[in-house]
């Protein structure tokens, strides 16, 4: 009986969680983090901490004492733990889910991997050396970390830590990310994709 | 400004706060000085968070794509909710003035705006949708297995440096 409400659980926990119930986790995250010892939520700064920690090069930027934030890296890196015990012992066994629309639209750009999370056609290892990985992978993240700096915080540190304190910056910030998002979409990943 | 590198303070005066937190969301306002281990219960939090951005798909650059095109709800429902999940929170602390485990009272601060908001954002846009990562999905993701995006990860960091080191002759 026992075993069998276990591998119930498993399989409830397995399928893709709803929208709402990830909502409230994540939500959950801003206070707890506050309560555990006045931390504010804010991931982006892990690549700060990492530049600080790593190559500080006299950058007055990256001058100050990381050890402070290490609680940070311990979260980011209970965050790659968290997806590898996901990702491994809480597999969806069913196929992966892609909206109809945005498949054809994406097909119509030449995307044809819509089995998992990345299609492989641009985020597979093999396409680390290629013209691919060098606009999905290198310059992508290139404007995640340049971008996220400048504009003081991503989604984590904007939309959710500043917006739930009511903050008018980040409600600026967050319009502009989604903009910025929009407009890639829409005008940019059309030009890229006729790139390779 | 002065830098404090390796030198352990018996309680953080936050003198350095202001080149913390000139434009850094997570400012550790903590006065405690605390040991390693302490750290771990952040690590435990963390688990939690990675397997949620994990089942929850939002590490998907479907996901992103389905959103920046207004073909699905689930990303406007998991940021939506997280916000008012987060704003109430924060209410209730500000309202009871609770504390925190250690005791301490809870800071918030206010952001001031400028401009580098509006420009760093677009870019940041641009990025998220192109690999369908912000910086937590990122990680998440090279948990997951999908270890190409290492060679994101480390371009985001040659970027957050990029910018470290042009800041001063950037219009903020």
């Amino acid at each position: 009986m026992r075993i069998l409400n276990h591998s119930v659980m498993l399989q409830f926990l397995s399928q893709p969680w709803h929208w709402s119930v990830a909502g409230v986790l994540i939500g959950l995250t801003v206070p707890t983090l506050l309560l555990l010892g006045n931390r504010v939520f804010g991931i982006s700064s892990n690549l700060r901490h990492i530049c600080a920690a790593c190559i500080p090069a006299n950058i007055p930027f990256f001058k100050y004492d990381w050890k402070k934030e290490a609680w940070n890296l311990f979260f980011i890196g209970g965050a790659i733990l968290g997806a590898v015990i996901a990702a491994n012992f809480l597999k969806d066994p069913a196929p992966f889910q892609v909206a109809a629309a945005t498949q054809r639209d994406l097909q119509a750009l030449g995307v044809q991997d819509f089995s998992a999370m990345m299609p492989s056609d641009l985020f597979g290892v093999d396409q680390i050396f290629t013209i691919k990985g060098l606009i999905f992978m290198v310059f992508g993240g290139f404007l995640i970390g340049f971008g996220t700096r400048y504009g003081g915080g991503c989604t984590s540190g904007h939309a959710i830590s500043g917006l739930s304190n009511l903050q008018f910056p980040s409600l600026i910030a967050t319009i502009s990310f989604m903009a910025g998002g929009f407009l890639m979409t829409h005008f940019g990943l059309p030009l890229l994709f006729k790139l390779f | 400004m002065s830098p404090i590198i390796n030198t352990p303070t018996p309680v953080e005066t936050n003198t350095d706060f202001e080149v913390r937190s000139l434009d850094a969301m997570c400012v550790n306002d903590s006065h405690l000085v605390e040991p390693w281990y302490h750290n771990i219960k952040y690590a435990l939090i963390g688990i939690l968070f990675g397997i949620t951005f994990i089942k929850a798909e939002i590490v998907s650059w479907f996901r992103i794509q389905e959103m920046f095109r207004f073909q699905s709800f689930h990303m406007y429902g998991v940021i939506g909710v997280a916000v008012v999940v987060g704003a109430i929170s924060i209410q209730i602390i500000k309202r009871f003035k609770i504390k925190t485990m250690y005791g301490e009272a809870i800071e918030l601060h206010d952001k001031t705006f400028n401009r580098g908001q509006i420009y760093g954002a677009l870019l940041f846009g641009f990025g998220w949708a192109i690999t369908g990562a912000c910086p937590g999905p990122l990680f998440a993701q090279i948990g997951a297995g999908f270890l190409a995006i290492g060679v994101t990860l480390l371009s985001a960091i040659a970027g957050t440096w990029v910018y470290g080191y042009f800041r001063a002759r950037l219009p903020h």
